[in-house]
């Protein structure tokens, strides 16, 4: 945005965080190397400056951890549920006290903007650890029948792009119900975890409680099929995901797998058009898009579409793209070039398919991975970017006519994630809500998270809920 | 009546979408009772009688899952109602198919009417019992309820013919799914003479149904359709229930694996409420609130 | 009489007409304005910028005097602080203008004749407008008479709420009509509007009317200028150009108090509008606290220590 008023540069003090070069694998209290000795190099997206040299987990460090989770799991299990909540309630206030660190560490590590994980990212990990906390003791009135009993060792597996709340989305209610856990971070962004386990280790947590194995995905497969993991939770990729379902087929293994999206953003023609635009940005922009529920389709009444388009494209041009770690930042890095590349192909198809594409006018940062906020109209459903997941800053928009064909449009997916409607008649929210096949519906509003609110897809985008009372059922041996 | 009249034999079919088929394939095979007399050809279906199930139940799932709660309540006690008028038949059947005696046949007839009776006043609580709002700290209306999941194969019991067959079928319904039922491949004229209540019990075609043959065979292809969002594989054995989780995962259905038998040999315990809930989804939906007013906060 | 506006000619034909217009443009979701607001809210404005928006807020101040007590000595005093706002510093930017009552307008402009700061004066029966039509026209006849270059009227918000538009609306235009040369604000009183709905329709209806400004408030009642109030009628502004090609201007008033809630209103003005807002001629500021807040951050920013009250003048 050229204006007379040029926001000078905010930088959020990078001080605040101290990133050693090396750190090694969590395992039974301790960090310790890979039985290997294997490491990887993880690097700020932004900048691609290497933060750090981490240890790389194998299948025996896999079953080490295991071990230690199981060897833990017969004291943790058997603690009173208000000592497990105390625990977590600890927890829950050293993440307030070191938010700011933690913010600006998975700035530096995931490329999203500091007022993000600053904003969003943290309130929410530790709102998320004291919701759960609080569970602890009380899970005799969660409507799971009484003395209901964890299931043993965890193994979990979460994707980059929330690192540290996807963390305590797994973690918090895992611990609460009497499990020990084995969890594996995304191998792009393995610091934030790390830090967790410094955490755990501050909050006196017993060894093995807890335990973290950064590495790539063959650790992640070696977690899942391991023998002695009485539960698996993954976030990630359908496609890993239905490998997941594969390989715990014919097994006790309890698993909950939230997936990837196409979430349907609809706005009518009344819909209040100032906070529509503002939820469409929110929607498919926040994280540089890279939200298992974003709202990635646009579906645009055709009556407004131009009024709209006109709308969105003025905001999107306003949009700040570039360092991170600038509180004035609205657009960070794509997480890693793999992404970035999947984002440019995709896009490239959507072109070559014979979409109109748009992009916001900015200038992108030579050192790093940036795409920039992009539209693509002439969209229909038979275009790959109408249904294939992009899971990077590019919304197709689709027009309708009338409210059943918007339905019948934003349930034309193999996912059924989270779904969008803008409109101000309410009996039009309610039946439109009602028939929309998606786990998540906002209404007038996009993008909104909370503890105790239940997250999870229908089809393809996974089964089993994550948040709220729901969320302890996948811990608990119940049917 | 004389004693030497020859009865009038039934010819068991197929229920599909409400009708009464004949295998698509032409083909039956033989069914005997626990001593090996013949009692009946039972259909064997084919896979395209499975697809042709899928797509009845499918096009019956908008109408039941759009139903009322308090509709399907009503209906699924028409079930018991029917059930209950048509008792010596199955008591019978379920003899016959068991090997039991009349009066614990009776017993497991009368458990069956009971069942449908439960699952008839589940309907409407079900959405109370694990839905609700979430006070989530925004300005939000935060409300989560169930739905049902969809077209859900289930694949019925082995032993308990009927018993076990009403016990797995009647959760899925209550909860709003459409149900192809594959019934015992050994037993399965009980299923089949189900249909005919269903048919007569107000419940719209395609609700359920009622598919017999090899299980193996049938279940294949329901656990790759792509068209079905879940599976009941309580009828199958660990070998076949392992291969049909892993075909099952092409589209990521709902799987409800057949439970550890201790305890779940006995259909006449009490149910509780996971089956229930095997085959509903949780939706969440948000709007905001505090729009009272522009000055200043609403609260 | 309807709009001069061509394109709007229908949209004021009638009474009905006009509450068509008013009721067909899109709602106003309360909690995404207050967020989005809250969300420009969180900028960081540093250094440079920082400067740049602490001199252009003081260059957009309406510096304001509203008191039964007012006295000429006051309003000249004030004056004089609006073209000299802070003596030890002469680069500052003089205000925007100095707001008073008709009868002090007379006053104020003799203070400030020759400084190019303007004389503004509240009218129509100000602050609740509870008075006859040509009671209101003779009070803004009289403070154009006196000199003043802006007038700052209140809309007969009872007319409003009871949907008379088209009263309002007439109102409006009859009052333009005494200003003459005199740009003419049109104060909604938003906080007795109380919905943001409401505010939209009285942000189009104001400036259907021919208000050179839309104003959000008298200072005199509970809730006054808001970041979300504000934000809706900066919108309300940017679509009225977009559609008409007609800038108007926009007046936050009362209750802002320190620079750092003046720079967030910036930001909305930036952020919103655009630029070309970014200017005294489409943006003020009603308020009297704010500008020694400004000027005891333009001190720190130029000598690197905090100011204080007794570094700046009372008045």
């Amino acid at each position: 945005m050229a204006s007379a008023f040029e926001y000078a540069p905010a930088p959020e003090s990078r001080s605040v965080v101290d990133i050693t070069p090396s750190y090694g694998l969590f395992i039974d209290g301790e960090f310790t190397d890979a039985a290997d000795g294997k490491v990887f190099k993880t690097v700020s997206p932004s900048s691609e400056e290497v933060l750090s040299e981490v240890a790389r987990a194998g299948a025996e460090d896999v079953d080490r951890a295991v071990k230690a989770a199981r060897r833990a799991f017969e004291k943790w299990s058997a603690l009173p549920g208000s000592e497990r909540a105390k625990y977590l309630f600890r927890i829950a206030r050293i993440i307030q006290e070191r938010s700011r660190e933690l913010a600006v560490l998975e700035t530096l590590d995931n490329g999203k903007p500091i007022k993000e994980t600053r904003d969003a990212d943290l309130p929410l990990v530790a709102a998320h650890f004291f919701y759960y906390a609080g569970w602890a003791d009380k899970l005799d009135h969660a409507g799971y029948g009484p003395n209901p009993r964890p299931l043993g060792v965890a193994g979990q597996v979460i994707p980059w792009n929330f690192p540290l709340l996807m963390l305590a989305w797994k973690i918090a209610p895992a611990l609460a119900t009497g499990n020990t856990v084995v969890l594996k971070p995304a191998e792009t962004t393995p610091l934030s975890a790390l830090f967790f386990a410094d955490i755990c280790r501050q909050a006196g947590l017993p060894k093995g409680v807890v335990n973290i194995l950064t590495g790539y995905g063959d650790a992640g497969q070696a977690l899942v099929e391991h023998g002695d993991v009485n539960k698996v939770a993954f976030t990630g990729s359908t496609a890993v995901g239905k490998a997941i379902a594969r390989s715990v087929a014919g097994t006790d293994k309890k698993v909950t797998l939230e997936l990837g999206g196409k979430g349907a953003n609809i706005v009518f023609d009344d819909a209040p058009i100032d906070q529509a635009v503002e939820g469409i940005v929110t929607g498919i922009f926040f994280n540089q898009g890279q939200v298992c529920c974003a709202g990635s389709r646009l579906l645009v009444q055709e009556s407004v579409q131009d009024e709209l388009l006109d709308a969105l494209k003025r905001r999107l041009s306003t949009l700040r793209l570039g360092d991170p770690l600038d509180k004035n930042t609205d657009i960070g890095a794509i997480n890693s070039s793999e992404q970035l590349a999947r984002i440019t192909a995709l896009v490239e198809t959507g072109e070559a398919e014979g979409a109109e594409r748009w992009s916001a006018p900015c200038e992108l940062p030579s050192a790093g991975y940036w795409f920039a906020p992009t539209l693509f109209t002439n969209v229909t459903q038979a275009h790959t970017i109408a249904r294939d997941e992009i899971f990077g800053p590019v919304l197709s928009v689709l027009s309708f006519r009338t409210p059943d064909e918007a339905v019948a449009k934003a349930n034309n997916s193999q996912y059924g994630l989270s779904a969008g409607i803008w409109t101000e008649k309410g009996s039009r929210i309610l039946a439109v809500a009602n028939k929309l096949r998606a786990g998540v519906v906002w209404a007038n509003t996009f993008n909104k998270f909370d503890p105790t609110s239940p997250f999870g897809g229908y089809k393809e985008s996974g089964f089993g809920r994550e948040g709220g009372r729901h969320g302890l059922e996948a811990y608990l041996d119940v049917r | 009546m004389s004693d030497n009249r020859l009865s009038v034999f039934k010819t068991y079919k197929l229920y599909v979408g409400g009708k009464f088929p004949r295998s698509e394939s032409g083909r039956v095979y033989e069914v005997t009772d626990s001593k090996g007399k013949w009692l009946a050809n039972a259909p064997q279906s084919s896979r395209k009688d499975a697809r042709d199930a899928v797509t009845a139940a499918r096009k019956a799932f908008g109408g039941w899952s759009g139903a009322t709660a308090y509709n399907r309540g009503q209906i699924l006690y028409r079930i018991a109602e029917m059930l209950e008028g048509r008792r010596e038949q199955f008591v019978r059947e379920v003899a016959e198919a068991e090997g039991l005696s009349k009066s614990k046949a009776a017993a497991v007839v009368d458990a069956a009417v009971d069942r449908w009776v439960w699952y008839a006043g589940w309907t409407d609580k079900v959405a109370q019992v694990v839905g609700g709002a979430n006070p989530v700290a925004g300005p939000f209306f935060n409300l989560s309820t169930p739905e049902p999941t969809g077209v859900v194969t289930v694949l019925a019991p082995q032993e308990s013919s009927f018993l076990g067959l009403v016990s797995v079928v009647a959760p899925v319904i209550a909860a709003g799914n459409t149900a192809v039922v594959v019934a015992s491949a050994e037993s399965p004229l009980p299923a089949l003479s189900l249909g005919e209540v269903l048919a007569t019990s107000d419940l719209p075609g395609g609700v359920v149904n009622i598919l017999s043959g090899k299980t193996a065979e049938i279940a294949a292809p329901l656990a790759a359709h792509q068209d079905v969002n879940g599976i009941d594989l309580t009828g199958a054995d660990a070998e076949l229930a392992k291969e049909l989780e892993i075909a099952a995962a092409d589209n990521l259905k709902r799987v409800a694996r057949p439970q550890a038998v201790d305890g779940e040999g006995d259909w006449t315990a009490d149910p509780g409420t996971h089956r229930l809930t095997a085959f509903l989804e949780t939706k969440t939906v948000w709007h905001p609130t505090g729009a009272l007013g522009a000055s200043g906060s609403s609260y | 009489m309807p709009t001069t506006l061509p394109a709007f000619a229908d949209a004021t034909a009638s009474d009905s007409a006009l509450r068509r217009f008013l009721h067909g443009l899109p709602g106003v979701d309360a909690v995404g304005l207050e967020a989005r607001a809250a969300a420009l809210g969180t900028r960081s404005i540093k250094t440079t910028a920082k400067a740049y928006a602490i001199d252009l807020a003081i260059s957009m101040i309406d510096l304001t005097t509203l008191e039964g007590a007012d006295t000429p000595g006051k309003v000249r005093a004030l004056a004089a602080k609006a073209v000299n706002p802070d003596p030890t510093d002469r680069t500052t930017p003089r205000t925007a203008a100095v707001c008073v009552y008709p009868d002090m307008a007379a006053t104020a402009a003799a203070a400030l004749a020759g400084s190019g700061v303007k004389v503004a004066s509240v009218a129509t029966a100000f602050p609740a407008g509870r008075a006859a039509l040509d009671v209101k026209l003779a009070d803004v006849r009289d403070a154009v008479a006196a000199g003043a270059d802006e007038i700052d009227m209140v809309i007969d918000r009872g007319a409003f709420l009871a949907g008379r538009y088209l009263k309002v609306y007439e109102e409006i235009l009859a009052v333009k009509a005494e200003c003459g040369s005199a740009r003419l604000k049109v104060i909604f009183e938003t906080g007795e509007l109380s919905t943001y709905d409401n505010i939209r329709r009285a942000s189009w209806l104001g400036m259907l009317a021919g208000a050179d400004f839309i104003k959000t408030s008298t200072g005199k009642v509970a809730t006054n200028a808001t970041p979300a109030n504000t934000l809706l009628m900066l919108e309300a502004v940017r679509d009225f150009r977009a559609q008409t090609g007609v800038q108007i201007g926009v007046k936050p008033a009362g209750g802002i108090r320190t620079s750092k809630d003046a720079i967030k209103f910036l930001v909305l003005v930036n952020e919103t509008a655009g630029e070309d807002w970014l200017d005294n001629h489409w943006f003020r500021f009603g308020a009297s606290s704010l500008l020694n807040d400004l000027l005891m951050q333009r001190q720190k920013l130029s000598t690197g220590r905090y100011s204080g009250p007794d570094y700046v003048t009372v008045d």
